[in-house]
């Protein structure tokens, strides 16, 4: 599965996308935070991180799969 | 809504305000609104020599239609416009615009502060400002 990053987060990790292996099972947007925040501790750091599914915001149950755009994003500050 | 005719609804490198005003222009409108935010020279104590825009483009312009279909709704409107730049701004230069025309006064003033307002909450859009010596990533919302 194949994520999006942004803004700070993509300076965390330090790439634009991360490939998740299916092995790693993360089937839904709460799954897929704690694979971020456990593997980039800095994340952390953040007031907050939001999960979008083809362009649209998404909650901590909505299921994941890999025909998706999915990104991560973080707090905005456009304008 | 009746007289409701056009929405322009982009995210560009560079704001042609001019474009941007021809684009309200109706003879229903008896009142145009435009909103310009601009680079500030300083922040949090630090003169900023630049910012830095990033876009998630795609997300950005379903999120900035969604906010002028609400507008739509609820104000009764001539035209509207939305658009955000992308990439190296300096201290004067425009990185968004939004405004509207309408009949009256009221809706378009209600309708532009709203547009901003809503813009700055939910579209993935970053700044990142650069002062002398380092640079910062901007976390508004939330």
């Amino acid at each position: 599965m194949e994520i999006l990053l942004f803004g700070i987060i993509r300076e965390i990790v330090g790439k634009p996308r991360l490939s998740i292996p299916p092995q790693d099972q993360v089937h839904s947007v709460k799954m897929l935070k704690s694979w971020i925040t456990e593997r980039y501790p800095a994340v952390r750091g953040l007031p907050s991180i939001a999960i979008a599914v083809d362009y649209e915001f998404a909650t901590d149950t909505d299921p994941l799969n890999s025909e998706s755009e999915i990104a991560v994003i973080p707090p905005v500050s456009g304008g | 809504m009746a007289n409701f005719l056009f929405m322009l609804v982009k995210i560009v490198d560079d704001i042609d305000l001019n474009e941007v005003y021809a684009a309200l222009q109706n003879p229903s409108a008896g009142a145009v609104n435009l909103f310009v935010g601009t680079v500030r020279s300083h922040s949090n104590g630090k003169e900023v020599v630049r910012l830095e825009f990033e876009s998630y483009d795609g997300m950005a312009l379903q999120q900035m239609n969604h906010i002028a279909e609400r507008a739509v709704e609820k104000w009764n409107l001539c035209q509207l416009v939305m658009v955000h730049a992308r990439g190296g701004k300096v201290p004067g230069q425009p990185v968004v615009v939004v405004g509207v025309s309408s009949a009256h006064r009221h809706d378009s003033f209600s309708a532009c502060r709203f547009l901003i307002d809503e813009l700055k909450k939910t579209v993935p859009i970053w700044k990142k400002e650069f002062y002398e010596d380092t640079s910062s990533w901007i976390n508004a919302h939330p």
